[in-house]
C-alpha cells in the first residue's frame, strides 16, 4: 500500500481509540463550508498525470489494493484447526446483495479439495430404474436453470445463543452468502435414472474425505434443489465444491454438499454424522429437534455495526442491511433506533425474491444520539423475526444452531458501535 | 447401502445409453413412461396427449451410462440405522484399543476424552440437559450406525478410508466400551452390532417448530410502545473475543509487517530451489491439519516444525511426544535430512509407536519438497 493511501486511511483501531478524533471532526465540518481549497482538486494529481495500468496486468482481476481489508476472517478458538472450520463473509463492507464468491464464507469438514472436471463423475444410485454416472460434459448436456438463492450456515450466529459475544457483522451472521448459480435441476437428473414408487429420500455426499453426507426427503429432492456448476456466472471456486455442488434452496447450509459425488435414493434416511450428533438442536429438557432444515426469516443491519462504524458524525446516515428466509421470500423489514420500543418500514431496494437475500436501506438524519440498532424480518408466510428472549423461551440456552434472533448494535455518541443484548 | 434394483438394471446395448425400458409403473401422477406396450399407457398418452409438450412429461434426455456394480459397491458406503450396509467383519475391545491409540488417540485421547478443540467421544452422559451439555456417541448420538458410518468413511483425519472392516468395528467397539456402554469381552460385528441401543435413541424429536414456535408467526408486529424501558444487558466488548483485525492490510500499520513476512522465506531461502519450497507448501497442506510452521506457529495435535531440520527429535518443549519418540531423542535421533524422509516415507515402519498418525508420503518428490519447505522455515 502507497504511503497515501495509508494516510487516508485511518484504522478502525486508531478510530475506535480516538486517534483519529481531529480527522473525523474535520469531515463533519467539512459538510459545512471548506476553509482553505482542497488540494485534491487545485493541485495536479499523479493518476491524472501519469499512466495506470495496462490491459492483461491482472489475466483475473483482484479487488484494488485499498479494499484488502474486505476479506473471509476465521475465529480461531472457535475449531481445533482450519481444516475442518468455518469462516466469516464481510457482510459488514458489501452492498447489494450478491456475495462475490472470492469472500463468501467458507465451510469445509475434510479441507478444500481440488477436483478436475476431467476426473469428475455423478452416480445416481439406490431405488431407481437405472443406477447412472454421469461427467462433467454430461451434465453441461441437460436443460439449464438460473437461480438466485443465499446460503446459510445452520450454525450462523451459533456464538451468540448464550450472549453477546463476537463484536462484528462478519462474525455473528457472515456464514452466509447469496450467488446466482447455473445447473441442472435435481429432479431432471432423477427422473433421467427413473425413481422407483419406494424411494422416499435422497442421500448425497461429496467427493472429499469427509463426504458429509445428508439425506433429504425425495419431495424436496424433486423441487427446487438444483446441482450447480457456476455461481455468478463463473465456475465454482475451489471452496465452493469446484466443479459440481448441490443447492438447496433455504435450507441449511450443510446440506449443500460441495464436490458432490453420488445421490442415492433410499426409503429411509441414514442419519449420518451431520444429522444426528451435529446440526440437531438440543431443548432445554435435554430433548433434541431434528430434521430442523428449513432457515428460519432472519436479517441483520450491516451497516453501521462494529466493523463498520459511523464516521461522518451526526447528519445523513444510511443504515442498511440484508434479510433473507428460506420459507420463502422477504416481505419488509422493521428497522429499530430504541432497542425495540418503536420501528419503522425500512425500503426494500428490490422486492424480495424467493430464498434469497434481500437488502434494506433507512435514510436518517441522526442527531448524533445512542441508538440500540435493530432489524426485524417478515416473510411471505406471515413469520415474523423473534427476539433472543423469545427464542430463549422456546429452546432454552443449549441450542447452537438457527439462531436467528434479532440482533442489537449500540451506536454510541462517537458512531462506534457495540455488539449487545437488550432486555 | 447398496439396495439398487437389481431386475431393472439393464446391460448396455450399443453405444450409447439406451432409453430406459422398464416395466415399472410411473409413480402416481408421474410422467407416461417411454417404449412400453402397456394398453394402460399408450390410453395415458392419448388422454394427456397436450401435456407431452411439457417438460414436465419429456421423455428421458439419454445421458450418462449405467453405473456398474463394481462402481456403485466402491462409492455406496453408507450403513442406516437398522444396520444395512454393514460389511461381514468384527472387532473386539481390546484390538479396538490398540488401533484407536495408533489411529486416532492423536486427536481423540487414548480414553477417547478429546484433544483440545477436537471432539470428545466418551463420557457426557445425563448432562444433556444442563448447561453446556457434552455430546458425544455416549451421550448424544442416537444411532451406532452412524459412528461406524463416520469412522469407515471419513476418518482417521486426513488418512480416510484406509481403515479395515475389522478395524472399523475394533475401534466402535473401543468407543462403546470407553462410554461404559460395553464390558471388555465384548465383540461387535454385523453379527452383534443390532444388540446396541446407544442410551439417547429416544432423545430425538421431529421439527417442531410449526406448532412450538407459532408465534411467531403474527400478522401484525408491534410498531409503537412495544415495550416500556430498553437496558443494555450483555456486552461482547467486555467479554473480548473478537479477533482483531490488526492483518487487516487497509490499517496502514499492518502493512509493514506483510512485507517482513514475505522477506523472511526469501531470505532463509537463499540456497533453496524458490519452486521446490513452493511444491513442499503445497504438499504441507497434508500435515496442516495437525502441525504449524513459521511466524505464530503453535504445537497443536503436532509440535511446531520451525527449525526441525538438524534438530534433535523432541526438541519442541512441552510437547507432549509418544513414548517412542522420547526414546528416539534420549538415543540421540537428530533429523537430519534423511532420518526425516525416511520417517516421511512411512512413519508407523520408521518409528514404532509414533502418535504420527500419517500413512507417509508416497513420492520421493513429495519427501524432497516438504524438507526444502521445513528448511524454508529454519529459525
Amino acid at each position: 500500500m502507497s504511503d497515501d493511501a495509508k494516510s487516508l486511511a485511518p484504522s478502525r483501531r486508531q478510530f475506535l481509540t480516538g486517534a483519529a478524533a481531529a480527522g473525523a471532526g474535520a469531515v463533519a465540518a467539512g459538510a459545512a463550508r471548506a476553509a482553505t481549497p482542497d488540494p485534491l482538486i487545485t493541485e495536479v494529481q499523479e493518476w491524472a498525470s501519469g499512466l495506470g495500468e495496462g490491459v492483461d496486468a491482472t489475466p483475473y482481476g483482484m479487488p484494488i489494493q485499498f479494499e484488502s481489508d474486505v476479506v473471509r476472517r476465521n475465529v480461531e478458538w472457535l475449531t481445533a484447526d482450519t481444516i475442518s472450520s468455518i469462516n466469516f463473509t464481510p457482510i459488514h463492507a458489501l452492498d447489494g446483495t450478491i456475495t462475490p464468491q472470492g469472500c463468501a464464507f467458507e465451510r469445509h469438514h475434510s479441507g478444500a479439495i481440488e477436483l478436475r472436471k476431467e476426473d469428475y463423475r455423478l452416480m445416481i444410485n439406490g431405488l431407481v430404474e437405472t443406477p447412472l454416472v454421469f461427467t462433467y460434459e454430461d451434465l453441461e448436456r441437460f436443460p439449464r436453470e438460473n437461480r438466485v438463492y443465499f446460503c446459510e450456515c445452520a450454525a450462523n450466529s451459533g456464538m451468540e445463543w448464550a450472549g453477546a459475544q463476537l463484536n462484528g457483522a462478519q462474525f455473528t451472521h457472515g456464514m452466509i452468502h447469496n450467488m446466482e448459480y447455473s445447473g441442472v435441476s435435481l429432479r431432471t437428473l432423477l427422473e433421467e435414472a427413473g425413481v422407483s414408487p419406494e424411494g422416499k429420500w435422497v442421500y448425497v455426499e461429496g467427493a472429499d474425505a469427509s463426504s458429509n453426507g445428508r439425506s433429504i426427503p425425495l419431495e424436496k429432492a424433486m423441487d427446487d434443489v438444483l446441482v450447480a456448476f457456476k455461481a455468478n456466472g463463473e465456475a465454482l471456486r475451489k471452496e465452493h465444491g469446484y466443479p459440481v455442488r448441490l443447492v438447496v434452496p433455504g435450507w441449511e447450509g450443510n446440506m449443500w454438499v460441495k464436490w458432490l459425488r453420488r445421490v442415492e435414493v433410499m426409503d429411509q434416511p441414514v442419519e449420518s454424522r451431520e444429522e444426528t450428533s451435529k446440526y440437531t438442536d438440543t431443548l432445554a429438557n435435554g430433548v433434541s429437534r431434528k430434521w430442523t432444515w428449513e432457515m428460519d426469516a432472519k436479517s441483520v443491519v450491516t451497516s453501521p455495526s462494529p466493523q463498520a462504524p459511523i464516521k461522518h458524525g451526526k447528519g445523513p446516515l444510511v443504515i442498511t442491511g440484508l434479510a433473507w428466509s428460506g420459507r420463502g421470500s422477504i416481505t419488509g423489514v422493521d428497522v429499530s433506533l430504541d432497542g425495540g420500543k418503536s420501528w419503522q418500514e425500512a425500503r426494500l431496494a428490490a422486492p424480495g425474491t424467493d430464498k434469497a437475500l434481500t437488502r434494506f436501506y433507512l435514510d436518517i438524519n441522526w442527531d448524533g444520539s445512542e441508538m440500540l440498532l435493530q432489524a426485524r424480518a417478515k416473510d411471505s408466510s406471515g413469520y415474523v423475526q423473534p427476539t433472543k428472549a423469545q427464542l430463549r423461551e422456546v429452546r432454552g440456552l443449549n441450542s447452537i444452531y438457527h439462531n436467528n434472533a434479532i440482533q442489537t448494535w449500540w451506536v454510541k455518541a462517537n458512531g462506534e458501535a457495540e455488539n449487545v443484548e437488550v432486555s | 447401502m447398496s439396495k439398487f434394483l437389481n431386475g431393472l438394471m439393464r446391460p448396455t446395448e450399443g453405444g450409447s445409453r439406451p432409453r430406459a425400458e422398464s416395466v415399472a409403473p410411473a409413480r402416481g401422477g408421474g410422467r407416461a413412461l417411454p417404449g412400453v406396450a402397456a394398453g394402460r399407457n399408450i390410453v395415458a398418452a392419448a388422454v394427456f396427449s397436450l401435456a407431452v409438450v411439457s417438460p414436465a412429461v419429456a421423455e428421458k434426455i439419454g445421458l450418462g451410462r449405467p453405473a456398474l456394480p463394481e462402481e456403485i459397491a466402491a462409492w455406496d458406503l453408507d450403513v442406516a440405522p437398522d444396520g444395512t450396509g454393514l460389511p461381514a467383519g468384527s472387532g473386539d475391545v481390546f484390538t479396538g484399543e490398540e488401533v484407536f491409540a495408533e489411529k486416532c488417540a492423536v486427536c481423540h485421547g487414548d480414553f477417547a476424552e478429546g484433544v483440545g478443540n477436537w471432539p470428545k467421544l466418551a463420557g457426557g452422559q445425563d448432562t444433556l440437559d444442563h448447561d453446556d451439555p457434552l455430546k458425544t456417541v455416549g451421550s448424544y448420538w442416537p444411532y451406532l450406525s452412524t459412528t461406524w458410518d463416520y469412522v469407515n468413511r471419513s476418518m482417521p483425519f486426513g488418512d480416510a478410508q484406509s481403515l479395515t472392516a475389522d478395524e472399523v468395528y475394533a475401534i466402535v467397539a473401543y468407543i462403546l466400551y470407553s462410554n461404559d456402554l460395553v464390558d471388555d469381552e465384548f465383540v461387535l460385528s454385523d453379527g452383534t452390532f443390532a444388540d446396541v441401543e446407544l442410551p439417547n435413541a429416544e432423545g430425538f424429536i421431529l421439527d417442531d417448530r410449526l406448532e412450538a414456535e407459532k408465534h411467531f408467526w403474527n400478522p401484525e408486529p408491534c410498531m409503537e410502545n412495544c415495550k416500556d424501558s430498553v437496558e443494555i444487558t450483555m456486552r461482547a466488548m467486555v467479554l473480548d473475543v473478537t479477533p482483531e483485525e490488526e492483518s487487516a492490510a487497509a490499517s496502514g500499520d499492518a502493512a509493514p509487517v506483510e512485507e517482513a513476512e514475505a522477506e523472511e522465506p526469501v531470505q532463509a531461502a537463499a540456497v533453496l530451489d524458490p519452486e521446490l519450497v513452493a511444491k513442499g507448501a503445497k504438499t504441507f497442506k497434508k500435515c496442516k491439519a495437525c502441525h504449524q510452521v513459521g511466524d505464530g506457529a503453535k504445537s497443536k495435535t503436532g509440535p511446531i516444525l520451525n527449525g526441525i531440520i538438524g534438530a534433535p527429535a523432541g526438541y519442541v518443549e512441552g510437547f507432549r511426544y509418544s513414548k517412542a519418540m522420547k526414546a528416539a531423542a534420549e538415543g540421540g535421533l537428530v533429523w537430519d535430512e534423511a532420518e526425516l524422509a525416511a520417517f516421511l516415507a512411512k512413519p508407523k515402519k520408521y518409528m514404532k509407536g509414533t502418535k504420527m498418525s500419517f500413512a507417509g508420503l508416497k513420492k520421493e518428490g513429495d519427501i524432497e519438497a516438504v524438507i526444502a519447505y521445513l528448511k524454508s522455515y529454519s529459525q
